[in-house]
C-alpha cells in the first residue's frame, strides 16, 4: 500500500494545486476519458480542491455505460437459458436491459455468476461440459487482452463449451467522435492510462496532431489526476497541443506488444454501437472469423430486441462532455442509480452514478464559461 | 421516445418508466442498504407497526414490572461456515450479544434456533456448536431454550443460525440513535472491513500478504469499560452490514445532524486496504463483527477513548469525527488528499468494478 499512498499525499497535492493557479491565466474545461478516472476524482473529492476555472468534464470512459441496450437484452435472454451458465464482471449484474437486469434474472433461477477474470470460465466450462458458458465480454482496451486469451485458450485446447459475447470499444474513436460534435467544449483531455499501458499512445500523437488538442496520457491516483491536470493545463497556457505521459510508471509509447499481438490474433476491428453515443465507425472488437464457434452472438439465435431508451435522458450528451449530471432534471429524482434512465447512471464508473455514489446530487458546482480560443 | 444509439432529446418532455423493478428478492435486498430500507418500509414496518419498532434499533427496548429489558434476534448466513478468524457459530453468538450491548445492556439469555441441511457433517455442527459455547460462556452469557429443523439437501446452504437475546439495563445509561447532538465527537474502536474483506478473500480464493481475519468479537465487556468511564454515552451502533458507512448515515437521519469524518483517523489493517483497492471496493462499507461507533459528548470523549483503549478490543480506537449541525442527515468525509465528498448509502451491494 506504499506504492498507492505515495499518490495520495495531501502536502503534494497541495503543492501542485497551488502551480496550478499560478500558471493559470484563464479557465478551461479538460475531460477525464477513462471511467476509472472519474470514480477517483469524486471518491477523493478532486472536484472539490481545483480552482473553480479548471472543470473536469467525464468522458466516455465507461465500458458498462457505453454498453448499448440491445447487447444488454442479447445477454438477458442468453442468460435465461436453462442450458447456459453467463459469467461476468460484478458491475455489470445491476445493469438494466429493457425489462430487468441480471440480479433479477439470477433470482429467477438462471445461472449467473461474478468473475474475476475471463480465465476463470475456461475452468467453469471445463468443470461443466454438458452446460455452455458464456462470458459477457465488455470494456475498453485494458479488457481486451484477458478476453482475447481466454478465447485463444479455448479454441487452442478444444473447450466447445466456451463463448463470449463481445461488446469491445475503442477509445481513440470516441474521443475524434467528440471532438468532431459541433456542440464541443472540451479543450484538452487526461488519456486513459491503463488503456494507454497495453495499446501505447501512438494513436493520441495522431489525434493530438489532427485536432490540436492536448492529451496528457494519466494515471488514476489522486496525484496522478492532479498533475495531468496541471501539464494539460500548461499546454494550454502556452498554446501548445502534443501528447504528454504523466503515467511513465506503466505506460511506454509503443504499449505492451504480447497483449497487442493476442489482440490482432483473436478480433477485428467494426463499427459500434455506444450507448448514448449512437453509431461510431471502426470503435470497437469482434471475434475473427476463424473464432466464431466461440462468439456467443452467432451461437445462440437471440431474436432482434426492440430496444427503447427513455426521452428524459441526456447520457449521450454527458458523455461528451457537453452537459453535466447537474443540468438534467431527472439526475438524484426520476434517474438514480436504484432506477437508472441511461448509460451514465448505471455503472459506479458512470459521472451520474459517480455523482450520485458520492453525494454529488446534493451539491451542484457551476460550470465554467468556455473560453473563447 | 428516442430509439437506442441515437442521443436522447432532452426537450422531449415525455415520461420516463423506471426501468428496474424488482418483482423478487434480489441479493441486494440482504445488503443493509437501500434496498433493504425499502424492504422494512414497504413489508414490514406497516405490517407490525407500533412504537418499539418505530425506534428501528439493533434491539427494542421494553419496560417489563419496572425492569428495562433489551430484545433482540439476528439471522446467521455466511459462506463459508468456516472462515479465518471465526466461524458461523461464534457470529451468531456475539452477533446478538452486540446487539444488547449497544443499546447499553447487559445479555443474559440467548435463544439459537438451527436450519440444518440435509447432508450437513455431523462434526461440522459439533464444531459449530462448539464455538458457540465458547462465545456465550466467555461473554457470560447462557443460551437456554433453542429449535431444530432439517431441511432437504439443495434448500438451504449446510446452516443457517437464528439467535434470540435478552438482556437487561441496569446501569443509568439513555443510548439511542437519535440523541446525536452537534459537537459530540465520534469514536471507533478499531479496525474497520476486517469481517467482510477476510470472507470475501476466502470466497474468492483470493491471497493476501498476510491472512485477514474476521474481527468477529462480543463487545458487551467493551461497553461496560466505556459506561464505566461515563455514562455520557449518546449513540452505539455495530457497524455490520453495511459497514461504517451506512451506521454513520442511520444515526444522521434518526438524529438529523451532520456528521463529519476523517478518512486519515480511520483505522484500516493494510491486508484489508490493499484487498479493498484491488477489488475496487471502499472499506467504509465493509462488513464488521467485532467493532462499534459510539457518538459521545465531546467533554467526555477523552475518558471514554482512554477506558476503550485500555481494553483489548479498544486498543486501536480512535476519534474519527464530529456530528455537526450543517447538513443534516448527511455524512461528509475529509478525504485523505484533501477533498471532500458524501458518504452515501448504498443501494444493494457493493460491486467489483470492470477495470
Amino acid at each position: 500500500m506504499k506504492y498507492v499512498d505515495e499518490y495520495r499525499n495531501a502536502e503534494l497535492a497541495d503543492k501542485i494545486i497551488a502551480e496550478l493557479r499560478r500558471v493559470q491565466t484563464r479557465p478551461w474545461v479538460i475531460m477525464e476519458v477513462c471511467g476509472g478516472q472519474t470514480h477517483s476524482i469524486v471518491k477523493h473529492g478532486i472536484d472539490t480542491m481545483l480552482p473553480e476555472t479548471v472543470e473536469l468534464v467525464h468522458g466516455p470512459g465507461c465500458p458498462v455505460c457505453v454498453t448499448p441496450l440491445e447487447i444488454i437484452d442479447k445477454a438477458h435472454a442468453i442468460a435465461r437459458r436453462p442450458e447456459v451458465i453467463f459469467c461476468s464482471f460484478g458491475d455489470m449484474l445491476r445493469v438494466p436491459g429493457s425489462e430487468n437486469d441480471l440480479f433479477t434474472i439470477k433470482s429467477a433461477g438462471a445461472d449467473i455468476r461474478i468473475v474475476y477474470s475471463p480465465l476463470d470460465c475456461l475452468k467453469i466450462a471445463r468443470a461443466h461440459p454438458e452446460k455452455k458458458v458464456v462470458f459477457f465480454a465488455v470494456g475498453f482496451e485494458t479488457t481486451a487482452p484477458a478476453n482475447a486469451m481466454a478465447v485463444w485458450q479455448a479454441h487452442k485446447k478444444g473447450v466447445k463449451n466456451f463463448s463470449i459475447l463481445v461488446s469491445h470499444v475503442l477509445v481513440p474513436p470516441s474521443i475524434a467522435a467528440i471532438l468532431q460534435s459541433p456542440q464541443n467544449r472540451v479543450q484538452a483531455f487526461l488519456g486513459p492510462g491503463h488503456v494507454c499501458a497495453v495499446v501505447g499512445y501512438r494513436e493520441y500523437e495522431a489525434l493530438s496532431a489532427r485536432y490540436r488538442v492536448p492529451i496528457v496520457v494519466t494515471g488514476f491516483e489522486p496525484l496522478d489526476i492532479l498533475e495531468g491536470t496541471l501539464m494539460a493545463v500548461r499546454q494550454l497556457e502556452s498554446a501548445r497541443a502534443e501528447v504528454e505521459n504523466q503515467y511513465a510508471r506503466a505506460v511506454q509509447r509503443e504499449g505492451n506488444l504480447q497483449a497487442q499481438n493476442i489482440l490482432l490474433e483473436v478480433f477485428d476491428i467494426c463499427d459500434r454501437q455506444w450507448r448514448g453515443i449512437g453509431s461510431i465507425p471502426k470503435s470497437g472488437y469482434k471475434l475473427r472469423y476463424e473464432f466464431r464457434d466461440h462468439d456467443a452472438a452467432s451461437i445462440f439465435e437471440v431474436q432482434e430486441i426492440d430496444t427503447k431508451e427513455p426521452a428524459a435522458c441526456i447520457s449521450g450528451q454527458i458523455l461528451k462532455g457537453i452537459k453535466k449530471p447537474h443540468d438534467c432534471n431527472a439526475f438524484g429524482t426520476l434517474c438514480t442509480p436504484r432506477h437508472p434512465l441511461g448509460a451514465t447512471m448505471v455503472s459506479a464508473e458512470g459521472a451520474c452514478a459517480a455523482y450520485y455514489a458520492y453525494g454529488r446530487h446534493l451539491e451542484p458546482r457551476p460550470a465554467v464559461e468556455r473560453n473563447p480560443e | 421516445m428516442a430509439t437506442n444509439g441515437t442521443a436522447p432529446d432532452p426537450l422531449n418532455g415525455s415520461c420516463p418508466v423506471p426501468i428496474a423493478e424488482h418483482g423478487r428478492i434480489v441479493l441486494g435486498h440482504g445488503s443493509g442498504g437501500k434496498l433493504s430500507g425499502e424492504l422494512l418500509q414497504d413489508i414490514f414496518l406497516p405490517a407490525f407497526d407500533n412504537e418499539h419498532l418505530a425506534r428501528l434499533g439493533d434491539q427494542a427496548m421494553l419496560d417489563v414490572n419496572r425492569t428495562r429489558l433489551a430484545f433482540t434476534t439476528d439471522s446467521f448466513v455466511v459462506t463459508p461456515i468456516f472462515f479465518p478468524g471465526g466461524d458461523i457459530g461464534q457470529l451468531a453468538i456475539n452477533g446478538t450479544i452486540n446487539d444488547l450491548a449497544m443499546g447499553g445492556a447487559r445479555p443474559l439469555y440467548i435463544a439459537a434456533a438451527f436450519i440444518l441441511e440435509e447432508g450437513l457433517e455431523i462434526d461440522e455442527l459439533r464444531r459449530v456448536v462448539e464455538s458457540m459455547r465458547a462465545a456465550a460462556a466467555a461473554a457470560g452469557v447462557q443460551v437456554v431454550t433453542g429449535d431444530t429443523k432439517v431441511v432437504e439437501r439443495g434448500k438451504g446452504d449446510k446452516l443457517f443460525i437464528t439467535t434470540t437475546g435478552l438482556g437487561i439495563v441496569d446501569k443509568p445509561v439513555a443510548i439511542s440513535a437519535d440523541r446525536a447532538r452537534p459537537g459530540d465527537k465520534v469514536i471507533l474502536s478499531g479496525t474497520i472491513g476486517d469481517h467482510g474483506m477476510a470472507i470475501m478473500s476466502r470466497r474468492e480464493n483470493l491471497e493476501f500478504e498476510g491472512t485477514i481475519e474476521s474481527d468477529s468479537a462480543a463487545l458487551n465487556g467493551l461497553v461496560s469499560t466505556m459506561i464505566a468511564a461515563s455514562p455520557d454515552i449518546h449513540c452505539l451502533r455495530d457497524p455490520t452490514r453495511g459497514g461504517v458507512a451506512t451506521t454513520l448515515n442511520e444515526l444522521a437521519v434518526a438524529s438529523a445532524v451532520g456528521i463529519e469524518i476523517d478518512e486519515k483517523e480511520i483505522p484500516v489493517r493494510e491486508a484489508v486496504r490493499g484487498a479493498c483497492e484491488i477489488m475496487g471496493l471502499d472499506p467504509l462499507y465493509v462488513a464488521n463483527e467485532g467493532k462499534l461507533v459510539a457518538i459521545v459528548a465531546p467533554d467526555a470523549a477523552d475518558s471514554i477513548l482512554s477506558a476503550m483503549r485500555s481494553h483489548p478490543l479498544g486498543k486501536d480506537a480512535a476519534i474519527v469525527g464530529e456530528v455537526l449541525a450543517e447538513h443534516p442527515r448527511m455524512v461528509v468525509l475529509k478525504t485523505t488528499i484533501g477533498g471532500r465528498r458524501i458518504v452515501d448509502v448504498l443501494f444493494g451491494e457493493q460491486l467489483p468494478r470492470i477495470c
